[in-house]
């Protein structure tokens, strides 16, 4: 039989630990046959505001996360044939591809190829106002003027990745695929399964999708200290999937680390983020998750198997983004002696303030720690209930507030700073962001539009 | 709490906490929260009792305008889908977690009717038990 490829995660989100691939590399080492290593940091907003880093730098807008993660492990990559795939690529793939041979140079590293997917920016070969028209599925309402619209890239498939690997390259960046077409793509280059072997491709996209968040599926995300308990989560392992030819995979974490991989850890993992389980769709797939089966082998290594897959849809998903306006969160604590009414009349401070100064937005003022995570934006649930909260406990007063300009954002935070001196005795601990927001919505586009295609990136003269 | 009058069949009221764990994620404005069962013994309690009107209840507050929930009983796991419950998303709205990260334990904080004997020993969180009438 053939030797299987091994697949590991680097990152299952920008904001991961920068050194969790060292271990996992560690581990990729000692696999006899393909090796991998991905990196999954990209996410909607992420992307939105890379797009618009890049209007302005034509250099930037890819991942500032590359630069954490890659000086940790490209050596040993290079050194022990492990093939990294990551979606660094953001609204601007080939600077991130520039960047890696930046980072390879400072490291001595010589010879390093690196591909890139291109093709997902829509905008960068067709108008926004036919995105404009395409069929909305969710999200914002998107409105009519194209001038508004920021960055619409549709989700690729495997296929691209595939093509890049095919090259030879030691390196592949993406910009917006599926988080799965970074484990499939592999996979296709590897196996050569065809286009219409659903099963196999299903078997593929549910170990992309395992992989995809990292830690998530080794302890991370999980732990629930006497119920669920997670040992070491300081040094928690990140994963590693082998994959047979016949999409038989088997999940593992890196050695010598903490964290668990079981069956409870596989089952939360493969519903992330899922909808309709019968039909999980991607652009080279839809698959059927009903039909997994899990199985504990040895210690922390499950086996899955029996994903079944359809034809994929006739049309891709396109992430739509335009102005958000500015997001304002300000923050302030009561403790001890009779802290909650203090706390309430903080809040109610802060309504009397907005009402003078006419300020009449969208706004959300509560008291963390009396259950206001879980409730809505009126309070309604901890006003109702019959819940009791210790009056002398630890509250902290949270303002949201959203509007189209900085200047009204950043007065409505200076709100809760004011509380300093014009509020409640004892308020302390004010912490105060304003930010600028983007608001995306999907709408679906016929795949026959999009245009993807791969390019070598040499480095720069 | 003293339930030592409960016998193993009789049953209390549990959250699904004592028997099954969860993990939620979004897309859009839209949660998924799954409930998986410990033992397939408990997928059988939750097909009865946490039904897409009870977990609406439970997230009624949050303005949610529609459950859907999707059974896998090869994986003794249950896949709820809320729509709007995110209060516009991670993008438009102003819940602290936009997320929705937090929504699994609201769902294993629902309480439904459990036979005593589903439940471990230990386990803590019980409210008593159910005496019915």
């Amino acid at each position: 039989m053939d030797k299987t490829v091994c697949i590991g995660s680097g990152a299952g989100f920008a904001g991961d630990r920068f050194d969790a691939a060292v271990p996992v590399v560690n581990t990729l080492k000692a696999h006899d046959g393909p090796r991998y290593l991905i990196y999954e940091v990209m996410g909607e907003r992420t992307l939105a505001i890379a797009q618009k880093l890049k209007r302005q730098n034509p250099n930037a807008g890819f991942s500032p996360w590359l630069e954490k993660y890659l000086p940790e492990v490209l050596v040993s990559c290079l050194k022990n044939n492990i093939r990294i795939v990551a979606n660094f690529g953001n609204a601007n793939p080939r600077a991130a591809a520039q960047k890696t041979h930046e980072i390879a140079a400072a490291l001595g590293v010589q010879g390093l190829r690196v591909a890139v997917v291109l093709g997902d920016d829509l905008l960068e070969y067709s108008d926004a106002a036919s995105v404009l028209t395409a069929t909305p599925i969710e999200g914002t309402e998107l409105g009519t003027d194209p001038q508004a619209v920021h960055a619409a890239n549709a989700y690729l498939g495997a296929a691209p990745v595939a093509a890049a690997l095919d090259l030879g390259v030691n390196v592949v960046l993406v910009g917006r695929s599926t988080d799965a077409a970074l484990v499939l793509g592999p996979l296709l280059h590897e196996y050569r399964w065809q286009p219409d072997d659903y099963d196999r491709l299903a078997c593929g996209t549910v170990a992309g999708h395992l992989l995809e968040c990292g830690g998530q599926i080794t302890g991370g995300y999980f732990a629930d200290p006497g119920f669920k308990d997670v040992p070491a989560l300081h040094e928690l392992g990140f994963p590693l999937i082998e994959v047979d030819a016949l999409g038989t995979v088997v999940v593992s974490k890196a050695g010598h680390t903490g964290g668990v991989v079981n069956r409870a850890t596989v089952t939360e993992q493969l519903l992330y983020e899922v909808h309709d389980p019968q039909a999980y769709l991607t652009p080279d797939v839809i698959v059927d998750i009903t039909s997994v089966e899990l199985e504990e082998l040895d210690d922390n290594r499950v086996r899955v198997t029996g994903a079944r897959g359809a034809a994929p849809p006739s049309t891709l998903k396109v992430t739509v983004s335009v102005d958000g306006g500015w997001l304002a969160e300000a923050e302030i604590s009561y403790a001890g002696i009779n802290a909650l009414a203090r706390a309430q009349l903080a809040a109610d401070t802060v309504k009397g303030r907005l009402k003078s100064l006419s300020i009449a937005q969208p706004c959300r003022i509560e008291l963390l720690g009396t259950g206001a995570v879980h409730d809505n934006d009126q309070s309604a649930r901890v006003t109702q209930s019959n819940q009791q909260f210790s009056l002398h406990g630890e509250f902290r007063v949270r303002v949201a507030f959203r509007c189209n300009d900085q200047n009204t954002a950043q007065r409505v935070a200076d709100e809760v700073l004011a509380l300093y001196c014009c509020g409640p005795a004892g308020g302390g601990g004010v912490r105060q962001s304003v930010t600028e927001q983007v608001s995306t919505a999907s709408v679906l586009v016929d795949r026959q539009r999009i245009e993807p295609h791969v390019q070598i990136v040499e480095v720069m003269a | 709490m003293n339930n030592s009058a409960v016998t193993d069949s009789a049953c209390v009221i549990a959250p699904v906490h004592a028997i099954a764990h969860s993990r939620s994620g979004d897309k859009g404005n839209r949660s998924n929260i799954s409930v998986i069962a410990w033992r397939p013994s408990a997928y059988s309690i939750l097909i009865e009792q946490l039904t897409e009107d009870r977990v609406f209840e439970a997230f009624r507050h949050k303005h949610v305008t529609a459950v859907v929930r999707y059974e896998l009983p090869g994986l003794y796991a249950l896949n709820f889908v809320l729509d709007n419950a995110l209060e516009g998303g991670v993008n438009d709205g102003l819940c602290i977690d936009g997320h929705g990260k937090t929504l699994s334990s609201l769902m294993l904080g629902i309480e439904i009717l459990v036979p005593r004997s589903e439940i471990a020993a230990d386990y803590p969180y019980l409210r008593g038990p159910y005496l019915p009438g």
